[in-house]
Formats: C-alpha cells, sequence, structure tokens
C-alpha cells in the first residue's frame, strides 16, 4: 500500500499488522513493560504511540492506545502498560500476557506530542503516573545522540507506583544533562523532606527551568493533572506554544 | 470553582482512528472553529469518548468540531465543527518515496 509521508519522516501506518509478544516485564504491582516484534515496523519517534488490539475467540475486538517506551530498535517495540480497574486490554496485558502471544498493531501514530532527538534546546518532562512512559522514551531516546539538557519532574501517588524507579534513578546519577525529580502525593519513602500532596508551583519552581530558558515542555498524565501543571507553566511565563500535553483520561495519581 | 466538563482526552487520541482515513498524520493539522474561529492543532482539541464514538471540541469555546465513529463496515467522521483544516505539507512531500 503506498503511504504519504510529512515533514519528519512520520509516515502513517493505515493498517493494522500482526505482532508477537517477546517478553513481559513487571514494572510496579499494576504496570508491565511489554516487548513486541512487529515484522516490518520502520521506526518512530519518541513520544509516539501505538494502538493495540486484541481478538477474542468469539471475533469480538478491543482497541487501546499506548505510548511506545523505547526508542526504535529494529522490529522490537516496547510498550508499559498501567491496569485500569475493568480493563479489557490493559488487565491482559498488564497481567496475563505471554511470550508467543499474537496481537494487532497499528502505527506508529501521532505527531505532535513527540521530541526529536536532533533538537538541542532544554527540556521538561512533567509527568502524572504512567504519564511517565512517552517521556521516558523521549529520555531514553536522548541518551543516543542529543546533548539536551533534560529536567523530569515526576507524580505519583507513593513509592511503589514510580515506574522505571532504578533506571531513572542510575541515568540521573551518570549523567549531568538529566535531572530526576520525584513528587509523591500520597505516601513518601523515608527521607523526604516534602510534604506528600499535589504538584504545585514551589515543586515547579524548584525543579522546573525558569521560563527565561525558553524549555520545551512536554506534560503527560490525568486529565486534570496536565490541565493543572499547564496552568502553572503559563503562570511562570512559559510560552503556551511551547507547552505539548498529553491527557489519557479521568483517573490518575 | 470551574464547572466546565473536562474531557476525558485530547487529540492525541485521534492519530489513530484518523489514520485509517487520511494519509498524513493528522494530529500536527491546524483546524479552524466554525464557531468562534480559534484556530488550533487537532492534538489539541478536547476528545470525550471512545464510545459511541470520539468527539473533539474546541479548546476555545468547546464547540464541537470533529466527530468519529467507527461502525463494523464505516468510519463516519462529521468535520462540520471546522471551516478549514490546514495541514502542514511540504511541496515536495508527494515524491518522498515509501521504503
Amino acid at each position: 500500500m503506498a503511504r504519504a509521508a510529512v515533514s519528519g519522516g512520520l509516515k502513517v501506518r493505515r493498517t493494522w499488522r500482526p505482532a508477537v509478544v517477546l517478553e513481559r516485564r513487571q514494572e510496579t504491582p499494576s504496570a508491565s513493560t511489554l516487548s513486541l516484534d512487529v515484522p516490518g515496523w520502520t521506526g518512530h519517534l519518541a513520544g509516539q504511540h501505538v494502538d493495540i488490539r486484541l481478538t477474542a475467540p468469539d471475533g469480538y475486538q478491543a482497541a487501546r492506545s499506548y505510548s511506545l517506551a523505547a526508542p526504535e530498535d529494529g522490529d522490537r517495540i516496547e510498550i508499559t502498560v498501567q491496569a485500569v480497574p475493568d480493563g479489557e486490554v490493559s488487565t491482559y496485558l498488564v497481567g496475563d500476557a505471554q511470550s508467543g502471544d499474537s496481537v494487532e498493531v497499528r502505527g506508529p501514530v501521532g505527531g505532535w506530542f513527540v521530541w526529536r532527538p536532533e533538537s538541542s534546546g532544554p527540556v521538561l518532562l512533567v509527568a502524572g503516573g504512567s504519564g511517565v512512559v512517552p517521556l521516558m522514551a523521549m529520555i531514553r531516546s536522548r541518551d543516543r545522540v542529543s546533548q539536551a539538557p533534560f529536567r523530569l519532574i515526576y507524580s505519583v501517588r507513593e513509592p511503589k507506583d514510580r515506574i522505571y524507579d532504578h533506571e531513572l534513578r542510575r541515568r540521573a546519577a551518570e549523567d549531568g544533562g538529566l535531572d530526576v525529580t520525584f513528587v509523591y502525593t500520597r505516601a513518601a519513602p523515608d527521607g523526604e523532606t516534602r510534604p506528600v500532596g499535589r504538584i504545585s508551583l514551589d515543586d515547579l519552581v524548584s525543579h522546573s527551568w525558569p521560563a527565561e530558558v525558553e524549555p520545551t515542555c512536554y506534560v503527560c498524565g490525568p486529565t486534570g493533572f496536565v490541565e493543572a501543571v499547564a496552568d502553572l507553566l503559563i503562570f511562570m511565563g512559559h510560552d503556551p506554544t511551547k507547552i505539548k500535553t498529553e491527557r489519557f483520561g479521568p483517573s490518575g495519581p | 470553582m470551574d464547572t466546565r466538563t473536562t474531557a476525558a482526552y485530547d487529540g492525541n487520541a485521534l492519530a489513530g482512528p484518523l489514520s485509517e482515513v487520511f494519509a498524513v498524520e493528522v494530529t500536527t493539522a491546524v483546524g479552524r472553529c466554525r464557531g468562534c474561529g480559534t484556530s488550533s492543532e487537532v492534538a489539541t482539541f478536547q476528545v470525550y469518548g471512545p464510545d459511541p464514538g470520539l468527539v473533539g471540541r474546541c479548546p476555545g469555546c468547546e464547540n464541537v468540531l470533529l466527530r468519529v465513529v467507527r461502525t463494523p463496515d464505516s468510519l463516519w467522521l462529521d468535520l462540520s465543527g471546522m471551516s478549514a483544516l490546514r495541514v502542514l505539507m511540504p511541496a515536495n512531500s508527494a515524491a518522498e518515496s515509501d521504503e
């Protein structure tokens, strides 16, 4: 099938293609990373997502959209999925998917909430819950090629909800260009001096870039979280056209 | 207190469904609201759904800009809330070849 292209090489994939589960790794009690083999995958940008479709034996189908968690790697893609209570797709992907299982994939899709490795400007990432997934893809992509300085502020309910905890700490320790700050809304680990609570202006002022630095801001999480953070960033003087947001639904920390 | 209903999603969620009908990535396109005249990227639309279909509203005035409904044999696309849709497309893009 002929495919059209737009600037930046984003090509639209219009068809569902077969994929096989290679591996499932538990990230937190309620989130797993799945590696999938998608024959013929032709690459993607950090921040893009895929739609995953499951088909039941009776023919019933359900599809959901998930952010890609890792940079381009041949035919192998990774998604990290947070289980949604009663979610017919997420509960299977997080808890039941086995190596060798078949699913269908459409994508990559999305071209707005993306970070391109050739960009060198400072980047602010603000994540709520599993909103960290596309931002992690940006951090992992940056590691390969870009010197752009990154700051991540990551809001979770409690310590056990931190996805990519060890990797984020390791990367932040090894890499002077990456700062990582955790914000806890319900329970904090021992030694944490910040009182628990929702992300605030103080958090952003202390751990983000001043507006004068003109960072590109990526905010991803539940709808209420994203709107609150975007409003705070605008209040701080950030250019609204440099604030990119992705909302993934009503629930969250 | 803000009494607006909060949209569950945003226009990023339209990327997959719209990729079935558009030949280009359409979430970076800019739609102009027929109601208030605001131009905004499709990715920034306020999106409700997914059932019975996806509804995209103007971030400026909440007018309905677009509806996407998938039926077993069709995809219904209602763009009547937009007076224009500007798709970024360099002059040479048609010549870019598929790999």
